[in-house]
């Protein structure tokens, strides 16, 4: 015999609303446990997002290409020549969306007041806003014109440290391949700001072809950065480009460059659906303890419909159906909020109170909520299944009791 | 055929040190059609043998079957659709389901069974019109009197046209006018369509319409007489 599907859906519609404030107060802990799965997912995805984005943005871009002992010893001595025809085929391709190569040293910053270790990059402007630079950092003057711009562009952070401000001259201090000192002179041609205090006090912009005369080097260069069209899946450009370098240069993506932000990204998702689980067993104490209260106070009730011819799988049923109903309006009211909480916050919420705390693990102090629908999907499976598997207990229970004792209760 | 067959059933239930006999040894043949009652003083095990006819309880020992089919060896979803579709009950308490309107409890049982809304509001409104209750079938229990609730029991009952109907006091809290109007529908139904009635009570009036009367003390059958 079929389920009487109706009759069972309607007698579990009107059971929910006998006891409206204790269903209202259980709506109330779904739509919040919900909301919390939710909302706090989007910050959690925003954080780990952002610090991947900060990540790429300062090695930069998605894959590189060193030569092999860079990353042991980042000096001028382990540079690489400028990219080939093949090479240049591959970054000229579908597959790249920017790249640019770059001269990466160690060097030392002077100003009339102060000195500081920072990394010296010498780079084309063209090929640096395409990685990611945006004109929009550029808090004072402008950015380098051209591989040739003899000035230079510091971070906010970097000139307070120095005293010293725009137009200004620095001297900046590196070695050569023979390990001689090589310097020179340049006037302070921009300031930029960037999310992370440490990006601004570290890094200094210069034109790649006057860093590479300043270095001794002629057209080498440190690093070629390449950024794909999606850096959740740098594998196959990462291959691409290794088929095409000789064997004494190191292709590495993101991943492996940064293996911090990589493990970062793979136990994202495992971390939501265990966060996800854990507001559910908090909440499931409350399902189970409505549902047991619902039941016991229908015991009679129960009876009564064994009585009249119901099956026990028909009561299992009603009560399953009885928890689904609480539990899709709870998901409803949950994710509507968690909606509509998250998007006016998608300009960023300002944490810059504990934006010291949150540079250490590289992420910046405006946090961006990233509301994805595979993390409202997952929410919500959460909910239905743990939630009917939680509710198996009581409807089982329901369905369990002899039509005569349970007629005899008052 | 007989329509029940009731061999040697025992149901005894452990009350401290005593034992309180709930069925001892009761044997009964009930032919289809027929129109009985069960009499006797409370606890002697009128409603323990309507129970246990009608599967809400099961035996110590002993064989019942209904149609030749032994009930008592029945499992939960066989005794539930025994009483989904063979027999209506009338319970000593009306046990209306509080949150559906009078309509509603009397097709519950249709519903259950699989009829088609119109044949269920078909047969609900005549039922209804046939107990007194015309113009309250949107009305739920709460806000009918006890007696309206027993005759919305009554029409649930009888709605899915069983052919056993096993009624628990059916006429308590009906006045004397009710009563007798109830008692000639069940005998006109019992008349046309042989269905077969059970019914214990205490009352003298109903006793009357009945063909067999039997008298039940501690649990035992002590007088079963043809009127």
């Amino acid at each position: 015999m079929v389920l009487p599907l109706k009759p069972v859906s309607v007698l579990a519609w009107r059971n929910l609303w006998r006891n409206y404030r204790r269903t209202l107060i259980m709506l109330l802990a779904i739509t919040l446990g919900v909301w919390a799965m939710i909302f706090m997912t989007s910050l959690l995805r925003g954080m780990v997002d952002d610090m991947v984005r900060q990540g790429i943005a300062a090695l930069p871009g998605h894959v590189q290409v060193h030569a092999a002992a860079y990353r042991d010893d980042p000096s001028v001595t382990h540079s690489l020549p400028a990219p080939g025809n093949q090479l240049l085929a591959v970054l000229n391709g579908g597959q790249v969306a920017a790249w640019s190569s770059r001269v990466r040293v160690p060097a030392m910053i002077s100003s009339e007041y102060e000195n500081r270790g920072v990394t010296l990059l010498g780079v084309d402007p063209e090929g640096e806003l395409a990685l990611g630079f945006k004109d929009s950092d550029i808090v004072e003057g402008r950015f380098l014109n051209a591989s040739d711009d003899r000035g230079i562009v510091i971070g906010r952070k970097l000139l307070q440290r120095l005293e010293t401000r725009l137009g200004k001259r620095v001297v900046l201090m590196s070695q050569d391949p023979d390990n001689t000192i090589a310097d020179g002179g340049f006037r302070i041609a921009g300031v930029f700001k960037a999310e992370l205090e440490s990006r601004e006090e570290g890094y200094v912009y210069a034109g790649r072809d006057v860093v590479q005369a300043m270095l001794g080097i002629g057209s080498d260069v440190s690093e070629i950065a390449v950024l794909g069209q999606d850096y959740q899946a740098p594998e196959t450009l990462t291959a691409t480009i290794r088929d095409v370098v000789t064997e004494d240069l190191e292709v590495l993506s993101w991943l492996e460059l940064d293996p911090y932000l990589a493990t970062m990204m793979r136990v994202m998702n495992g971390f939501v659906l265990v966060w996800m689980v854990v507001i559910f067993l908090a909440l499931s104490f409350g399902l189970v303890n409505t549902l047991m209260m619902a039941v016991f106070e229908r015991v009679r009730e129960i009876g009564l419909m064994q009585a009249l011819g119901m099956r026990p799988a028909a009561i299992v049923y009603q009560i399953l159906v009885e928890s689904l109903m609480l539990l899709a309006l709870g998901l409803v009211a949950g994710n509507l909020l968690a909606i509509g909480t998250v998007m006016p916050l998608k300009d960023g919420i300002d944490v810059s109170a504990v934006s010291q705390g949150l540079e250490m693990m590289g992420a910046s102090s405006v946090l961006y909520p990233v509301l994805l629908w595979p993390d409202l999907l997952l929410a919500n499976i959460v909910v239905i299944v743990l939630g009917m598997m939680t509710s198996l207990l009581p409807a089982w229970r329901a369905s369990q009791y002899r039509p005569v004792e349970a007629l005899s209760r008052t | 055929m007989s329509s029940i067959s009731c061999s040697n059933l025992c149901k005894y239930y452990q009350q401290g040190d005593a034992v309180i006999k709930g069925l001892d040894h009761v044997s009964l043949e009930i032919e289809q059609g027929s129109f009985i009652c069960l009499s006797g003083p409370s606890g002697s095990g009128k409603t323990t043998l309507l129970n246990c006819i009608g599967g809400l309880d099961s035996l110590d020992s002993g064989e019942i079957s209904i149609d030749g089919e032994r009930v008592d060896l029945l499992g939960k979803a066989a005794l539930a659709d025994l009483r989904l579709f063979r027999i209506g009950f009338v319970f000593q308490a009306y046990n209306l389901i509080p949150v559906l309107s009078a309509r509603e409890n009397v097709e519950f049982v249709m519903q259950v069974q699989g009829v088609g809304a119109t044949e269920r509001n078909k047969r609900s409104s005549k039922i209804l019109e046939e107990v007194g209750l015309k113009g309250m079938e949107d009305r739920r229990p709460a806000q009918l009197s006890g007696g309206q609730q027993q005759r919305v029991a009554v029409a649930r009952a009888i709605v899915s046209q069983p052919k056993l109907v096993l009624a628990d006091e059916p006429t308590a809290n009906l006045d004397s006018a009710s009563m007798e109007k109830l008692m000639e529908y069940f005998r006109n139904l019992n008349r046309v369509h042989k269905v077969t009635f059970l019914m214990a009570t205490h009352d003298q009036r109903v006793m009357q319409w009945a063909d067999r009367r039997i008298v039940m003390v501690d649990g035992a059958v002590v007088s079963d007489e043809v009127q």
